[in-house]
């Protein structure tokens, strides 16, 4: 969890070994738009240790599914502009097939677990944008993720 | 006992502060401290039932007993991510 800008190269390398031919990676970029109107920027505000916490259990989870899988996850917070990445995954396999999964598997696990919220300000005002009822232990939602992973 | 609440979000709008300290009857769950808190705020309310509550930095159930000096968080449901909803 930063306040600064991502860096895509540096979380890959986090990640990348001799025995992983396949980095597979993942930038979330704040868009210019959301139901149909115009968004102007966004804040991003989190629980910070359970944050971390969140997505060290979402990297023990690949590894579980996905065996020989590395994660690096970087979200950003603060105040963010159109086209800020917000958050950055890169996954490392010995295969793609398995680093692409993992890769898709985590921003899921992500937008389902992590105790992060966003603070929209469009034309004319703000809104928090309420997701997912956070439970790390609702197999319903693993299953979600899991099978996006797969597609 | 003293317990610390945490907020986040439309919720620590709504209480205007992002950490309270409180003292509540032992025995005490994170649901009785959230049931205190709505009756102090009752915009909080409405919010129940997609809340999420962690006790000391983890995830946890609304019927964990808490001890003296807990951190209780109550978290909205989570937006993190670059899109803005699930199908992104």
């Amino acid at each position: 969890m930063t306040l600064e800008p991502l860096d895509l190269v540096q979380t890959a390398q986090a990640v990348t070994s001799p025995d992983c031919g396949a980095v597979a990676t993942f930038v979330g970029v704040v868009r210019d738009h959301n139901q149909g109107r115009p968004v102007r920027s966004l804040d991003y505000e989190c629980y910070e240790p359970l944050a971390v916490k969140s997505l060290e259990r979402i990297a023990a989870e690949a590894a579980v599914e996905w065996p020989g899988a590395r994660l690096a996850i970087a979200h950003r917070v603060g105040s963010l502009q159109i086209g800020d990445a917000s958050v950055v995954i890169a996954a490392a396999s010995p295969h793609r097939a398995d680093a692409f999964a993992a890769c898709r598997y985590a921003i899921e696990r992500v937008k389902q677990i992590v105790p992060i919220w966003k603070h929209e300000h469009f034309d004319g005002g703000e809104t928090w944008i309420e997701g997912a009822t956070a439970d790390p232990d609702d197999e319903a939602a693993k299953r979600i993720a899991r099978e996006r992973a797969r597609k | 006992m003293q317990v610390t609440i945490r907020l986040f979000a439309r919720l620590r709008e709504i209480t205007g502060s992002g950490e309270l300290a409180r003292e509540v009857p032992t025995p005490a769950d994170a649901q009785a401290v959230w049931e205190a808190l709505a009756q102090e705020f009752p915009a909080l309310e409405q919010y129940r039932p997609v809340i999420s509550c962690a006790v000391n930095e983890q995830y946890a159930k609304f019927d964990t007993p808490l001890t003296e000096g807990d951190e209780v968080a109550f978290l909205p449901p989570v937006s993190g991510g670059g899109g803005f909803g699930a199908r992104d």
